[in-house]
């Protein structure tokens, strides 16, 4: 360093007031979920809104800190940030507590963290960090099955850990793989596969499998005659057929086996198999109750009184979006989408500037993991999707979830910042 | 990788995220803009959420009559934030609390929630009710929750019955069906039925204008859950043999256990002194719990159920049957008696000697007893003294003595069988032997049963070597939902044959001249019985009988201990006979028996 720096220099000021606006919007609602007239300090510290107020504060220093860190270094250490996540997971699962039935967090003190949250950030970082150093010059063995494991080895330490919304997000990952050129039929094979899925779900491999069956002997019928010609073509119907039926097995088998009660249920209520007004769907249509009555400009701050009847179960965390809904109504929830959309986009557009292979490709996992997280969860809340426990970036109370989506943006802010020199 | 093809696809992301962010836009429109029906009134309006409570399941006894039922009760609840322009003087002088009083409550609920209702008064009389309803709309956050109480239409069996209660920390904390406020069974079937009995909650949304008036149901009552009735249980007990029993016991500390020995139900279970069900419903519920918990005589204590005692001389048979299946003696076994000079065990009075084992059960015979059990233990089948008590143990064990049972009876205890382990730690091991434990001959010493164990006792002679835990229910919902009693089927190490001699012994002991039961001989009945005094080193000495009736198809088996009353001749055999003459021929006829036994009280005398 030939002159100490402003860390200052060259950060993207847009991304930076939007984060704040998001913060700030989030701590409002935190505070309007937990406000209770006979408690008056903002500071009270045994209150959410208290707590997620020195969550912010250290947010703010790790912000600084990461400014002041060299970019390269994250890039130089992605693989090494990547295995201490790895080990974290795994030791959570062994010594880690159970909140919420996910055994998912380390308790200090009165604290409790969630490796899981931080761990998408490292994943990201090495993912840019793996498919950057592959180029013509450098072409390495098996990249898709590679890059299968880094992503899929988090998932499957997150799912052992019974939080399937936190693995779920992972799949976030696939826009980063698709911006790279991965998944040329592979975009097809995914449509047929989900529609598969969803059909399964929705009808029994019973008449599924006896339709594919029935799709079979047709064409085998009309086949027949010119056996010899379509001899190759044959076979990869069988073939295909084959793959298909193991699929529909296996996603029946899952559903009836692996998935919990309450997962299947949601999964159910959201494919209007089953109605349950008091079971799964009782949180969204609280949820939904809540944000329609706040109508178009909404009840007004603190006025709002389904968040605060404790109608809504985790309302400062996965549901805090209904606070919002009710308090600040249509124009309060637009805003928000607003300032998520423009955050997003922004970061893709930045990240489409970037000469470096790697600082673009982890700006878009920056950008895909806020959107799935967004669209998630404010989907659930409307019912849209169904009710997977992921919290609203930057809104959310808790510390893990601030924390982590702070580092994830500001990494990429700093990356940004180095533009120029790195050319 | 080709970069500008790749390139291209940043529009087709961007594309997906604007479309899947439109979607969300468009459904926050719809359900916050377009749809009205989410909407709240703006002048204020609010919802409000009512429990509906479930009608708790009915009980009924074996002949279908009724035995609980539930009766309509009001809380009046309260929204702290909802409350304006009160007043407090005419709010205080409709529910008759003084002004302080009405503050410590209004504070208790804000303490609990500003925004959720919470209990202001419970289980508010009818009169009050009819008040409120109508003035309600001057009270704004206040509104009447209506539930419902246990009612007993005919007060008896309070113990096996049980009570219900209001939910403790701890019953929320294990299961989440539970908030605070709800009720819950404390104590017997209330208990044990728990989960069938107390049906499912619903809940009812309405709109609530500024004057406090129910404006109707929210969104079409669509979000609405109807709660679900509890199920019914029909319970095995014989209402009517139960009154009688507990009038038999009035001003007697004891129990009654009487058993359907081919099924195992129980008949009657009756625990004395017993209180009035009825006292434990309503507002008065702890104050009258707090009396019942201090009162001296204890009788919340479930005496059938928890109540321990040596089984004295009603064990005898249970030695007897053991000598036979292990052959160290046989039907015809003589051994002579001294009577009250015999050793080591002293006889309780004097008789033809020698004698068989059918006239000692008939005369209760110590001596002869000491010999079996000498004979069981000196046994030189076995390597030790040891080897031989563990063998008798098992013996005992298959009876159904040191278990609880897996019927559904409410905190039973399990008595004791001292184990050898036990003795070795007292004695040495190899220090002891049949003279050192001589008091297990007679159903004396460490032994501790339970009345249900001695009334299964009776069942299994009965029945000749098996029995079906004892058990309360017998059908779930209607009478022909069946309780499953398959798994509830023991057998004992006894064989079939063994009991003959046993059962005419115990016949004889209301048939011969020297039985100890013959004054209460029933005309036309067979019983077969067996009485048992149990030294109290406390105070006079308990009174035990065990029976069954008839005996050729035994349709009930019994098990009666009156505690401090004397020789089981004068108080437990009478109370036995009188039950059986009650069941069996529906109506008794050895009235001054009857008034004799009601009119006795034997606790004041102490
Ligand atoms: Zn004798």
């Amino acid at each position: 360093m030939r002159r100490k720096e402003n860390i200052f220099k060259n950060i993207d000021w847009y991304l930076v007031i939007t984060y704040f606006l998001l913060v700030i919007f989030g701590w409002i609602s935190i505070y309007a979920a937990g406000y209770k007239p006979n408690v008056s300090s903002i500071f009270d510290i045994s209150q959410n809104y208290g707590k997620q107020l020195i969550w912010i504060v250290a947010s703010t220093v790790l912000i600084l800190i990461i400014l002041m860190i060299d970019p390269k270094f994250f890039s130089a250490l992605s693989y090494t940030f990547y295995a201490i996540c790895i080990l974290l997971l795994i030791g959570v699962l062994m010594f880690g507590s159970e909140i919420g039935g996910a055994k998912s967090w380390f308790k200090i003190g009165g604290f409790a963290m969630q490796p899981s949250e931080f761990t998408k950030i490292f994943t990201n970082l090495a993912i840019a960090k793996y498919l950057s150093s592959i180029n013509i010059n450098n072409k390495k063995k098996y990249p898709k099955l590679k890059i299968a494991f880094i992503i899929g080895l988090p998932i499957l330490l997150i799912f052992l850990q019974n939080d399937t919304g936190s693995a779920l997000v992972y799949l976030a990952f696939i826009i980063v793989l698709f911006r790279d050129g991965f998944f040329k039929n592979t975009i097809i094979i995914g449509t047929v596969l989900i529609i598969l899925f969803i059909v399964t779900l929705l009808l029994g491999k019973i008449l599924i499998l006896q339709i594919l069956a029935g799709l079979l002997l047709l064409m085998t019928f009309l086949l027949l005659k010119k056996y010899k010609k379509y001899k190759k073509t044959f076979f990869k119907i069988l073939g295909i057929f084959a793959i298909c039926s193991v699929y529909i097995l296996s996603v029946d088998y899952i559903f009836e086996n692996v998935l919990q009660y309450h997962q299947r249920t949601r999964i159910e209520i959201l494919l209007g198999k089953k109605t349950d007004p008091h079971g799964a769907g009782y949180n969204v249509n609280q949820s939904k109750i809540a944000i329609g009555s706040g109508g178009f400009t909404g009840k007004g701050f603190l006025k709002g009184t389904q968040t605060k009847y404790n109608f809504i179960p985790a309302q400062s965390t996965d549901f805090i979006f209904c606070t919002v809904g009710e308090d600040f109504g249509f124009i309060g929830a637009l805003t928000i989408i607003v300032l998520f959309l423009f955050l997003i986009i922004r970061i893709i557009i930045l990240a489409e500037r970037q000469r470096s292979k790697f600082s673009r490709l982890y700006g878009y996992g920056v950008a895909s993991i806020l959107f799935f997280h967004f669209s998630i969860n404010v989907g659930m809340t409307i019912g849209l999707f169904p009710v997977i426990g992921i919290p609203l970036p930057f809104f959310s109370y808790g510390g893990s979830s601030l924390w982590s989506f702070t580092i994830l943006l500001f990494i990429f802010i700093k990356q940004c910042s180095k533009k120029n020199e790195l050319i | 990788m080709n970069r500008q093809t790749n390139s291209n696809r940043k529009f087709i992301i961007i594309g997906i995220f604007l479309f899947i962010a439109l979607i969300i836009t468009l459904k926050l429109f719809y359900i916050q803009v377009i749809d009205k029906s989410y909407k709240l009134d703006a002048s204020n309006n609010v919802i409000r959420h009512i429990r509906q409570y479930p009608a708790r399941g009915l009980v009924f006894d074996r002949n279908e009559k009724l035995l609980i039922c539930n009766k309509p009760s009001y809380d009046l609840m309260v929204i702290p934030n909802q409350i304006s322009n009160l007043d407090t003087n005419e709010f205080c002088s409709l529910l008759n609390i003084s002004k302080e009083q009405f503050i410590e409550k209004i504070e208790k609920s804000k303490n609990y929630s500003f925004y959720k209702p919470s209990v202001f008064e419970n289980q508010i009389s009818n009169k009050t009710f009819g008040y409120i309803q109508e003035k309600l709309f001057k009270f704004s956050g206040f509104f009447i929750q209506p539930r419902t109480l246990r009612d007993y239409p005919i007060a008896i069996a309070p113990h096996l019955l049980g009570y219900v209660g209001e939910v403790t920390n701890n019953d929320i904390k294990q299961d989440k069906y539970y908030k605070s406020g709800d009720y819950i069974g404390k104590s017997g079937i209330e208990n044990i039925y728990e989960k069938e009995l107390r049906g499912k909650k619903g809940v009812k949304i309405i709109l609530v204008d500024v004057h406090n008036r129910e404006k109707g149901s929210f969104n079409n009552a669509r979000y609405d859950t109807l709660a679900e009735a509890g199920r019914n249980l029909y319970l095995t007990i014989d209402a009517e043999l139960q009154e009688y029993g507990e009038k038999l016991m009035l001003n007697k500390k004891g129990s009654i256990v009487a058993i359907q020995p081919k099924t195992g139900e129980i008949l009657a279970m009756i625990s004395s002194p017993s209180y009035d069900p009825n006292l434990l419903i309503g507002k008065e519920r702890s104050k009258n719990y707090n009396n019942l918990l201090h009162d001296s005589i204890k009788p919340l204590i479930n005496r059938a159920n928890t109540g321990l005692y040596p089984p004295g001389s009603a064990f005898k048979p249970v030695n007897a049957l053991i000598g036979l299946q292990e052959k160290v003696i046989s039907p015809n076994t003589k051994f002579s008696c001294q009577g009250p000079e015999s050793t080591p065990i002293k006889c309780t009075h004097y008789h033809i000697s020698p004698l068989n084992l059918r006239q000692a059960i008939e005369v209760s015979c110590n001596s002869y007893f000491w010999n079996v059990f000498k004979n069981i233990i000196n046994n030189p089948g076995y390597n030790s003294v040891r080897d031989a008590y563990c063998a008798w143990r098992e013996y005992v064990l298959s009876f159904g003595f040191n278990s609880k049972f897996n019927g559904d009876l409410f905190s039973i205890r399990s008595g004791n069988v001292p184990s050898a382990d036990y003795y070795d730690r007292i004695y040495g091991k190899g220090h002891w032997n049949a003279l050192t434990i001589r008091s297990l001959a007679i159903g004396q010493g460490e032994i501790l049963v339970t009345p249900v164990q001695l009334a299964n006792l009776a069942t299994i002679i009965a029945n000749k070597g098996y029995y079906y835990s004892p058990h309360l229910v017998w059908a779930i919902d209607n009478i022909y939902n069946k309780y499953n009693i398959d798994k509830l089927k023991h057998i004992t190490k006894i064989d079939s044959v063994n009991f003959e001699p046993v059962i005419q012994g115990m016949y004889d002991v209301f048939e011969k001249s020297e039985g100890t039961a013959k004054w209460y001989k029933v005309k036309d009945l067979s019983i077969c019985g067996k009485t048992g005094t149990v030294q109290n080193p406390h105070g006079k000495d308990h009174s035990i009988f065990i029976a069954f009736a008839p005996k050729d198809n035994p349709q009930i088996a019994i098990s009666v201990i009156v505690e401090n009353s004397g020789f089981g001749s004068t108080w437990a055999a009478p109370i036995t006979t009188l039950m059986i003459e009650k069941y069996l021929n529906k109506t008794v006829k050895r009235k001054n028996v009857e008034q004799r036994i009601i009119d006795g009280n034997l606790i004041s005398e102490n």
